[in-house]
C-alpha cells in the first residue's frame, strides 16, 4: 500500500492564500474600506483596518454604523463564498484566477450592541444554512474584547448560478 | 429647505468623515425626513463583473439618511445612534447612476424613532432597496 506523499505545507498555504486574495482582492469596495482576512485553515477572520475616514460620529468619536454593517456584510459574503469554494480549491478543480461569481445579498439585518471605537475591528461569520439557491448567514464583530461584540448581523443570500 | 436648514444639513454632512468619503450630498433634512444622494464611484463597486455598487455602501447611505431624519425630527433634542437596521435589496442599482435615499420617521417616542427608508437610482419607480430602522432619541429637557 503506497499513498502519495502529502503536499509540502508551503504549496498548500500558497494555493489557499492565492484563492482568498483573488476572492476578496477583486472587489473594489472591500479595498475602499481596507478590509483584509486572516486565515487559519478554512476559518476566516475579517479585519477592518482603522482609518479616520471610517468615522461616523466625530464627537465621540465612533465608527459609522453603516461601515460596521458593511464590514459584517463583506465578512458574510466572503465567508460564504469561501465555504463554497473550499473543496474545489483543495482538489485543484478551479484555479484561483477563475473563481465563480459572488452570492447576492437578499436582505441584511444588523443589531448595534456597542459603540464602535476608533480602532481596528474583527468579524467572524457562520453559514447557518447553505442550500442550492439560498443561504442564511450570521456574523459578529468585536474590537478589543471578543466577549463584548459591537454588532451582530443576520443575512440571506442568493447563490451564484452554476456554470 | 430654508437657508438655515440648508446650512445645518450641510454642516451635519461635512462633519462625518465617512459621508465625505462616499461623497454624500444632503438634499433635504427637516421635520423627520431626510433625502441624501450618493454619486456612483468605481471604488464602491461590489461586483467587479457587472459594476453594481456594493450593498455595504447602500447600508451606509440608508443608515446616514435614517440618522439625519431622526436628528431633524422636532421630538428629538440631540444626536442619535442606530439601534437596529434591516435592508431588503430589491435589485442591483444601475452602474453609473447615483443612488438617492429618502428616510422618514413614521413614529417617534421619548426614546426611539421608527424609520422607513427607500433608495432608488435614476428610475424612481423601481426602488433598489428598502429599509426599516430604529434610532435612539434624546428626550427634551
Amino acid at each position: 500500500m503506497s499513498r502519495p506523499a502529502p503536499e509540502p505545507m508551503q504549496v498548500v498555504k500558497q494555493r489557499r492564500d492565492a484563492a482568498l486574495t483573488t476572492l476578496a482582492g477583486r472587489v473594489p469596495y472591500i479595498r475602499f474600506l481596507n478590509i483584509t482576512f486572516d486565515r487559519r485553515g478554512d476559518e476566516l477572520t475579517g479585519v477592518l483596518n482603522f482609518d479616520g475616514k471610517l468615522i461616523g460620529n466625530p464627537l465621540l468619536p465612533a465608527l459609522h454604523g453603516g461601515v460596521t454593517a458593511a464590514f459584517l456584510e463583506v465578512t458574510s459574503i466572503i465567508t460564504l463564498s469561501w465555504s463554497l469554494l473550499w473543496e474545489d480549491v483543495e482538489s485543484g478543480a478551479i484555479s484561483p484566477e477563475a473563481l465563480p461569481r459572488l452570492p447576492k445579498t437578499i436582505d441584511f439585518s444588523v443589531d448595534y450592541l456597542r459603540t464602535g471605537l476608533p480602532r481596528d475591528a474583527y468579524a467572524r461569520s457562520t453559514v447557518t444554512r447553505s442550500g442550492r439557491r439560498y443561504a442564511s448567514v450570521r456574523a459578529e464583530a468585536w474590537q478589543d474584547n471578543h466577549a463584548r461584540p459591537i454588532a451582530s448581523s443576520n443575512a440571506h443570500f442568493l447563490m451564484p448560478r452554476e456554470g | 429647505m430654508s437657508t438655515d436648514q440648508t446650512e445645518t444639513a450641510r454642516r451635519f454632512m461635512e462633519a462625518i468623515p465617512q459621508a465625505q468619503a462616499l461623497g454624500l450630498e444632503i438634499l433635504e433634512m427637516q421635520g423627520g425626513v431626510a433625502v441624501i444622494r450618493m454619486p456612483y464611484a468605481e471604488a464602491l463597486v461590489g461586483d467587479p463583473e457587472t459594476g453594481v455598487i456594493h450593498g455595504g455602501a447602500v447600508s451606509t447611505l440608508m443608515d446616514t439618511c435614517g440618522g439625519a431624519a431622526t436628528i431633524s425630527h422636532p421630538g428629538n433634542a440631540g444626536g442619535t445612534a442606530t439601534i437596529g437596521l434591516r435592508i431588503d435589496y430589491l435589485r442591483g442599482a444601475t452602474p453609473g447612476q447615483a443612488i438617492t435615499a429618502r428616510a422618514e420617521c413614521h413614529h417617534v417616542t421619548r426614546s426611539v424613532a421608527f424609520v422607513r427608508a427607500t433608495a432608488h437610482d435614476d428610475d424612481p419607480d423601481r426602488p433598489v432597496a428598502t429599509a426599516t430602522g430604529t434610532f435612539t432619541v434624546e428626550a427634551k429637557p
